[in-house]
């Protein structure tokens, strides 16, 4: 709390110096470096009403909202800025340990070519993330960020060192962990520009992160430092893309990695790795991505007890389709942390224009394909207090967790007319994906799904656009069952305002008091960097992502309204 | 606390706008280029032109509507105004190998940058992608727009076409 208002004087002080120093400069030298306050605000509230039979439940406070501000100064080589955070009280769908206000983020920054110094909070990636990332998400609530100090530095052409130390935001306080990184890369067409001409450039690096926290266990012996590492390669130019990264944990037995099995509780003492590969071939008008990766005891936290999105050291992407629209992502995959194999094909083709299929603006069309299987996994009896619990071997892969085929097709017919389709057929495995274990009591989903959008746009700022989309499923068990279908009109009059209906359909559920429709209808008003938006209606159960990270959210029915501002 | 902050927040909103209006520099940050090169944002330049920086992600639809509305007529406004475009990509590592081939599949024109831990995006305060800036030949920010309508590309050229002449915006 005292830090908390410390760090709002300090950065009180730093804006109120250079604002005095422009009032006495004006017109000299100051005015050149030339300093800035910029910021953003955003309020989501939501009136919430019970409604039994869609599974809305009653909420005591009958509102919930989140807010939070951000104020940024830059001046030159000099940054700072803070973020006001204030859930009264948090809305539904989020970890309810976001509670009360506060400032949770504040930085002064400094930097130039030699030196790049950031103490306060700080976000952060090394190479693909697998050992390092802090990153924040303000639509998930998702901030790891580290509050510490870091210090870049390029100390010649082609070479970037990166070191930090801190600890992890956790809510409004931090984590238990302290966490050590260090990252350095290498552009070798920089180093060495002299000697190679080559448009090919090559990339590498090696990263290493560790952690500290104390052992207060009364049953096993834990490491207290726990170190990861790991090395990456890019190989590129104007065609191909090609991306390697290799990264090893050393035994770290924590909430990830427990297991639970006849009233015993085993930690496992097992090395964690990933591999995570990435190529692609591009020319104009046509593309094809090919990804993969292998993981294994992954999880990787500042605090060994921490679960769900709390205290990430590390960020393992999927490997799968991210969809955009409603239905196809109806059963979103996240990476399963303890063990995963997995793989992405995507090809696109631009028919070009002036040809038969292509019409007058050409033609876009996207297949891909992309599966998860978990690994199989076989018995290790070692010692008790040091088990490794299970190995795995490269060779095999184990259940099947996912399965998407997809064909996206992009189309403008006329000046006024546009079009999309897309067909995806999907395999879920409920019970790992979401709950991790087999025994959650779910059955496989198999479902296909299709959306026609199309938009019509009628005047020169003025557009209306229809989707229709639906979800076929012979699985009639899980919530949400059975096949959906869903209808969506939108109306832009002019550049400022948008009006929306939607309606979600449950039409298949085998239960006929709860082949129910889900309303929703939304307006909004844009101008320069404010929005205003507000919905009112019925909201369906189920998963929302953003940027590769999702979050369950329950059914609710009521009126919310949303504030974007930035200035 | 609670009571320092609400002191303290009046203070700053006044601060902030002693401090507003147009004519702000683009924030540094460093970003990369599709060729694996770092660059720092606040090195951008059109030699006195104007630059539309336009943030956007492989999986945000309006985001590339708006990016290929403007593909369209981009040839014509680079002639008439000189103005360049700069693609910065906000997507992560689970969709940032999708942005060069997206850019190469669409045939865009545009400069185009990966921002995959937000950097740029957290300095230039944007909320949600679509977000769209206009930077005049000074290299300040002048104007900016969040989220694509239909027909919004045709407002944004207007603008810039406001900008050379001399004129004042409109949003």
């Amino acid at each position: 709390m005292l830090k908390s208002s410390c760090s709002a004087t300090f950065l009180l002080i730093c804006f109120l110096n250079p604002f005095n120093g422009k009032a006495q400069d004006k017109g000299n030298l100051a005015q050149d470096i030339g300093s800035s306050i910029h910021g953003n605000f955003q309020l989501d509230a939501q009136y919430y009403e019970p409604d039994s039979l869609r599974g809305a439940p009653q909420i005591n406070e009958k509102m919930l909202s989140n807010a939070f501000g951000n104020l940024m100064f830059n001046r030159g080589k000099f940054s700072a800025g803070v973020r006001y955070e204030a859930y009264n009280n948090v809305m539904q769908g989020f970890d309810p340990r976001y509670k009360g206000q506060g400032i949770v983020n504040r930085f002064a920054r400094y930097q130039d070519q030699l030196l790049d110094i950031t103490v306060g909070n700080i976000y952060e990636q090394f190479g693909s993330g697998l050992v390092f990332r802090t990153y924040y998400e303000p639509g998930l609530l998702y901030d790891n960020s580290l509050d510490g100090i870091r210090v870049i530095s390029n100390p010649y052409k082609g070479i970037t060192l990166k070191g930090l130390v801190g600890k992890q935001r956790s809510f409004f306080t931090v984590g238990a962990g302290i966490v050590r990184g260090v990252d350095g890369e290498i552009n070798i067409n920089e180093l060495l520009d002299s000697v190679i001409q080559s448009k090919t450039k090559f990339i590498v690096g090696a990263s290493f992160a560790s952690k500290n926290q104390a052992d207060n266990n009364p049953t096993y012996v834990l490491p207290e430092n726990v170190g990861c590492y790991g090395g990456r390669i890019n190989i590129l130019n104007e065609f191909i893309n090609i991306y390697g990264e290799y990264v090893y944990k050393i035994n770290d037995p924590s909430a990830d990695n427990v297991s639970n099995s006849g009233g015993n509780t085993y930690y496992s003492y097992k090395n964690g790795e990933a591999i995570y590969l990435s190529a692609s071939v591009a020319t104009e008008g046509l593309s094809l991505l090919l990804q993969g990766k292998r993981i294994d005891n992954m999880g990787f936290r500042s605090d060994r007890d921490a679960t769900l999105q709390n205290l990430l050291i590390n960020y393992l992407p999927a490997t799968t389709r991210q969809h955009t629209y409603l239905m196809p992502a109806f059963n979103p995959y996240a990476t399963q942390p303890r063990g995963e194999v997995g793989g992405m094909a995507e090809l696109q083709y631009k028919v070009k224009k002036g040809s038969l299929l292509g019409g007058k603006y050409g033609m876009e069309i996207t297949l891909n394909a992309s599966v998860a299987h978990g690994l199989k996994q076989y018995n290790v009896d070692d010692t008790l207090t040091a088990s490794t619990l299970y190995k795995t071997k490269y060779e095999e892969v184990g259940e099947l967790y996912y399965e998407d085929i997809f064909i996206e097709i992009n189309k403008k017919f006329t000046k006024k007319i546009k079009m999309s389709f897309m067909y995806s057929r999907q395999f879920y495995n409920r019970n790992m994906v979401q709950f991790g274990t087999p025994n959650a009591g779910f059955t496989n989903i198999v479902a296909d799904m299709a959306v026609i959008d199309l938009t019509y746009k009628y005047k020169s700022s003025g557009a209306i656009r229809f989707e229709a989309q639906g979800y076929i499923t012979s699985n009639k068990k899980n919530p949400n069952a059975g096949s959906w279908v869903t209808g969506l009109i939108e109306w832009n009059p002019n550049g400022n305002w948008f009006v929306a209906v939607l309606d979600q359909f449950n039409f298949d559920n085998p239960d006929a008091n709860l082949k129910l429709h889900y309303p929703l209808g939304s307006f909004g008003y844009t101008t320069g960097a404010h929005r205003i938006s507000m919905n009112v209606g019925k909201q369906r159960a189920g998963i929302f992502c953003v940027g590769g990270v999702c979050r369950n959210v329950p059914a609710s029915s009521g009126v919310s309204l949303s504030i974007t501002s930035s200035f | 606390m609670k009571r320092i902050f609400t002191l303290l927040l009046p203070i700053f909103i006044v601060i902030s706008f002693a401090f507003k209006g147009e004519g702000d520099k683009i924030p540094a940050a460093t970003i990369k280029k599709l060729d694996g090169t770092k660059i720092n944002s606040n090195t951008f330049s059109n030699d006195g032109k104007p630059i539309i920086i336009s943030f956007w992600a492989t999986w945000c639809k309006p985001c590339k509507k708006e990016l290929d509305a403007i593909a369209e007529e981009y040839e014509e406004w680079q002639k008439e105004t000189g103005v360049k475009l700069i693609a910065v990509s906000i997507d992560d590592v689970r969709s940032s190998a999708k942005v060069s081939t997206d850019v190469k599949t669409k045939g865009w024109k545009y400069e185009v940058y990966l921002d995959e831990n937000q950097d740029f995006k957290r300095a230039m305060n944007v909320n949600n992608v679509p977000h769209t800036f206009l930077v005049n030949g000074n290299g300040e920010i002048v104007w900016s727009h969040n989220s694509y309508i239909e027909g919004d590309e045709e407002k944004l050229y207007e603008n810039v076409k406001k900008l050379i002449k001399g004129e004042a915006l409109s949003h």
